[in-house]
């Protein structure tokens, strides 16, 4: 019943999230220029004056503030983005297009990271000290340093160079869709997810060795060890469990991390993404697409923070009931 | 360094003690333990000499004869168009594309990416101690609005919002130093506002109420002394996260706008010729590196001279040893501190990584 | 406001030696409430903690009233209430006939000037990141009424008042012992010249060969500078040392009141009594002698007190009629008029309550 009322709860939270982004996305690209300017920058740089035109009227420019606010927001709610007169298409069908290559990075890249850096993590903190541990600390601090392009960047000098200048083709850049065969696919994609993961993974290392660290010394786990369940038992049904907390928690601030993590990958690799997508339309002066980019990605945020907040309410039955 | 890692460094030094020996107040005894510090002392000669580095960009471009944006078609250039490696017709490093000397680019390059980062942090720290110091004193109301806004701006992926903006004004330097400051101001008032939030009930406080101190009185002079320490860790781990993420930006074209150097957008340039300009991607990532590299092993050595007994990243031998003996002694007091005159432990119960839902 | 109003609405002293010239504080009717929230979004309060539940006194000039009791009686929030650090719930407090009741910050400006306090924890008391000096001095900072050398000078003479090195001016709170930091509070109290000084257990904290020193201290001062305190004590022996007049406090409420001798010597209301009996007596013999009074029971939670009398669970003497009425504070079997108790059935002289205690648990 709490777990219920607490999904509303933040489902209601995150519309109204929503509608900010919304508004102040509105205010940020069609109030804060003279309208010509909107115009202009809606259009994209080279545009002709009939397109201009047609700009214009599409997006009502020549009608007051609110006006222009209310068929916005309309528009959003219908699902619909926009149009990007640079790439003669809509923006929904652009997204469309870019999200496989997205979401691929995404989800392998998170899965990597969250896995190498439990692992690792966990791995630590039963052999703290160890060699082992040491090894991994020290690796740590040289991930948590590196900027991701230039993790990237070294990767590909270092590896994909390398790899095919041996004639191992493999490991490639640029985007192999799944759906053109799973090999082709894992192969442009184990970079970029190692990418990602190396920094993200060298902190969460840390945060669930910490973490595991101060629960194992907690009364509860000498508990269970007294009663004399299996070390294994002990880790796994106890410990893990509730040092996860903090380890969720902290995903939740840093989705807005993944996304500047993702948007650099694709630019490293050449990936056809959402976030190769926005980069170029911005050195296009393509707005619309930037827009539909704002839009879409806050939704991203939003929907992933209410993803992780229900994860850490089960993890915490406290969270639920305040 | 991501926020979480930040939140993680700082947390650490929120229960240093405040010991002092014959006068000497915390802080020197602070300097004392980081002057020990190998590590720490190599970090620190490391950013002095990258900050004299970007002091002397032009020393250095009259040095080589070349200066920063001087495109030298025929020498600084193949026969293809290409860039030349180090050492070729006097580019101690090489050059990029267009035939510039390499070596000066960095370093102005250095100019650009030291200065958003100190700036930005030091703009960062000033905002973000004031803000969570209110919050955390004045409660009620005022902490209820604040803390959630904290929660916000923490989670606020800013790359959106500095594409944004880089979209609809076009990248400039104000940018970017307006987002990164705004991106960092929040997890140091979230850290101030726990440390506030537990202070304010001591009862020095409570004294400092009954002499008739107002609030900002109490706030700064009081409170404010007590937070210097996780304050300064976080703020010195904050350098190299702004740092790296204005060469991000600039790598992806909404930062540092052409033809000013920063790191992030010499290594830009440097994605089409990784094949046969290795020069053109190493060097200026040697530089990132080194310097974000120092600045996290500077922060890592100031938390432990604060508190020397929590656990430390890049322990050296010694440390190690001493970390086992304040290991051994329990709440961790080590042999040399024991033997101090009055020693105080200074423990408050602020919890260090408060939940998401409720702070 | 839940919870029920005191009943006794008179105040407790006869209005001619109300604002009499030698009366510097005055407390009338004093309630704190502190709201207990309940769970939940919107989160109403509940119930409340009946901290202080109608207490009046006043304090003399140059003279130190000790107020007693138990923890939880309520002591430190009423001291606070006096020094206006919490809000008031109802009630008044005067000061040199002047009313300071729940004024804001800055009318009560002056008054901090007049109104100071002594902190039971010498190591909380006192900011770890500051020097002595600086705090010390922090009273003439706030007020603007020295600067510069004067401070120092100022404060260094603070120093060698209380029996500390002036030297030691640039020292940290950590490099001295809980009763030089005791001393260092009594300095920062005494710094401009107050006319009253709260003491909330000013020595429990010290080991007992320094209490004296500190008690010692204390009194000097009141003499030199002709001080009043208001003094805050769990311990009946020191209190009895220190005090012209005595109040006993019991659950938010005062059970006894009067001038040291009468209550120590002659106590009337049974708690006082009991208290009197456990503590420690200096003469092994008497000691001996003396039966210690058992009171039954625990001590109730202030969020539900008792009805009538409040100690009428634990009393030997309770009668149905303590649980119906709450007892008037007045002079009983024949006290002089300056002997206030609250009690249906004080103790009279020769009493035993020991025995009575006894009889009761048969």
């Amino acid at each position: 019943m709490g777990m219920v009322r607490f999904l509303v709860r933040r489902i209601l939270t995150g519309i109204l999230v929503m509608w900010l982004v919304a508004t102040g996305t509105f205010f940020l690209f069609f109030t804060a220029v003279p309208v010509q300017s909107v115009a202009r920058n809606l259009a994209g740089r080279s545009a002709s004056p009939a397109v201009l035109q047609e700009v214009i009227r599409y997006y009502g420019l020549d009608r007051p503030w609110y006006t222009q606010y209310g068929h916005f927001l309309n528009e959003l709610i219908h699902g619909n983005l926009g149009q990007s007169f640079y790439l003669e298409e809509s923006v929904n069908s652009i997204i469309k297009q870019d999200l496989p290559a997205t979401i691929s990075v995404v989800i392998g890249g998170v899965i990597l990271w969250l896995v190498a850096g439990l692992a690792v993590g966990i791995l630590s903190a039963t052999r703290a000290r160890s060699l082992f541990d040491r090894l991994a600390t020290v690796s740590v601090l040289a991930g948590v340093s590196a900027p991701t392009f230039v993790v990237g960047e070294l990767l590909i000098i270092f590896v994909f160079v390398q790899l095919s200048d041996h004639g191992i083709t493999f490991i490639t850049t640029g985007y192999n869709a799944l759906t053109a065969g799973f090999v082709p696919w894992l192969g442009c994609m184990i970079l970029p997810w190692i990418t990602l993961a190396i920094v993200q993974a060298a902190v969460y290392t840390r945060l669930s060795r910490g973490s595991l660290l101060d629960t194992l010394g907690e009364d509860y786990i000498r508990t269970a060890r007294s009663k004399g369940l299996s070390e294994r038992r002990v880790l796994f049904k106890h410990a893990v469990r509730s040092a996860m907390t903090p380890v969720v928690s902290q995903l939740g601030i840093d989705v807005g991390a993944l996304l500047g993590g993702v948007i650099v990958v694709e630019q490293v690799f050449g990936l056809h993404g959402l976030g190769y997508q926005v980069v170029n339309a911005i050195a296009q002066g393509d707005q619309p697409t930037v827009i539909g980019f704002v839009i879409v990605a806050s939704a991203f945020v939003v929907a992933a923070n209410i993803i992780v907040d229900m994860s850490y309410a089960l993890l915490d039955p406290r969270v639920r009931i305040s | 360094m991501s926020i979480t890692e930040l939140q993680y460094q700082a947390s650490q030094v929120e229960n240093a003690p405040a010991i002092a020996i014959q006068g000497r107040s915390q802080w020197q005894l602070t300097w004392r333990r980081l002057r020990s510090d190998k590590v720490a002392i190599a970090s620190i000669v490391v950013i002095i000499l990258m900050i004299l580095f970007a002091i002397l960009a032009p020393v250095i471009a009259h040095l080589t004869g070349h200066p920063v944006d001087q495109e030298y078609v025929n020498t600084g250039q193949t026969a293809d168009g290409l860039p030349v490696g180090p050492g070729v017709h006097g580019f101690i490093l090489g050059t990029d594309w267009v035939g510039r000397d390499l070596l000066v680019r960095i370093a102005y390059g250095a100019r650009i990416s030291l200065f958003v980062g100190l700036l930005t942090t030091a703009i960062a720290t000033i905002l973000g101690v004031t803000l969570g110091l209110i919050a955390g004193y004045f409660g009620g109301v005022i902490d209820g609005v604040l803390a959630r806004f904290f929660d916000a701006a923490l989670a606020f992926p800013y790359i959106v919002l500095a594409l944004a903006l880089a979209s609809v004004f076009n990248p400039s330097l104000l940018i970017v130093i307006g987002v990164i400051s705004f991106f960092s101001w929040a997890g140091i008032s979230r850290i101030v506002r726990g440390q506030t939030l537990s202070l304010k009930e001591k009862e020095y406080i409570e004294a400092a109420k009954s002499l008739g101190a107002g609030p900002w009185r109490i706030m700064f002079i009081d409170i404010l002394p007590n937070l210097l320490g996780p304050v300064l860790v976080l703020a010195t781990l904050y350098i190299p996260t702004a740092v790296t993420f204005e060469a991000t930006l600039s790598f992806l074209g909404i930062g540092i706008p052409e033809p000013a150097p920063s790191w992030g957008n010499i290594l830009s340039e440097a994605t089409g010729f990784y094949h046969v300009a290795w020069w053109y991607v190493v060097f200026p990532a040697l530089a990132l590196l080194i310097t974000t590299l120092a600045f996290n092993l500077l922060g890592d050595g100031i938390r432990d001279a604060i508190d020397p007994r929590t656990e430390r990243i890049f322990a050296g031998s010694k440390n190690r040893r001493n970390q086992r003996r304040n290991r051994r002694k329990g709440q961790g007091l080590s042999l040399d501190q024991a033997i101090l005159v009055g020693q105080e432990r200074d423990l408050t119960d602020g919890s260090p990584l408060p939940a998401s839902e409720e702070s | 406001m839940t919870g029920s109003l005191t009943t006794s609405t008179d105040s407790a002293f006869p209005s001619d030696h109300t604002f009499g010239d030698d009366v510097l504080v005055r407390v009338d009717n004093l309630v704190k409430y502190f709201p207990v929230k309940g769970s939940g979004l919107l989160a109403r309060s509940v119930t409340n903690v009946q901290a202080v539940d109608g207490v009046s006194l006043t304090i003399k000039r140059g003279k130190t009233l000790g107020l007693v009791g138990e923890t939880g009686c309520g002591k430190s929030t009423l001291a606070r209430c006096i020094a206006g650090l919490i809000p008031i719930t109802d009630g008044k407090v005067y000061f040199e006939g002047q009313d300071i009741t729940n004024l804001s910050r800055q009318q009560m400006r002056p008054y901090r000037r007049e109104i100071q306090m002594i902190f039971q924890d010498p190591y909380g008391a006192l900011n770890p990141r500051r020097r002595v000096g600086s705090i010390i001095g922090e009273p003439f900072a706030i007020h603007k009424t020295a600067s510069g050398n004067a401070r120092k000078r100022a404060v260094q003479d603070l120093m060698e008042r209380v029996g500390l090195n002036p030297e030691h001016y640039n020292r940290f709170p950590a490099e001295f012992s809980g009763g030089q930091r005791q001393r260092i509070g009594v300095a920062r109290a005494l710094a401009l010249r107050p006319k009253l000084i709260i003491c909330d257990e000013p020595v429990s904290a010290l080991d007992v060969s320094i209490q004296a020193q500190v008690l010692n201290l204390l009194a000097d001062l009141q003499d030199d500078f002709g001080l009043s305190y208001l003094f805050i004590a769990h311990d009946l022996e020191v209190v009895r040392h220190v005090s012209n007049s005595v109040t006993v406090m019991y659950l938010g409420r005062v059970a006894e009141a009067g001038p040291g001798d009468q209550v120590y010597d002659h106590p009337r209301h049974p708690y006082s009594a009991a208290l009197l009996s456990a503590a420690p007596a200096a003469d092994p013999d008497s000691a001996a002698q003396r039966q210690r009074i058992i009171l039954t029971g625990d001590v109730p939670s202030p969020i539900n007190p008792p009805s009538g009398c409040r100690f009428h669970p634990r009393c030997p003497k309770a009668q149905d009629l303590c649980a119906q009425a709450e007892p008037h504070l007045e002079p009983k079997a024949g006290d002089p008029s300056t002997h206030l108790t609250a009690c249906h059935f004080p103790v009279e002289a020769g009493e035993d309550l020991a025995r009575a205690g006894r009889r009761e648990q048969r």
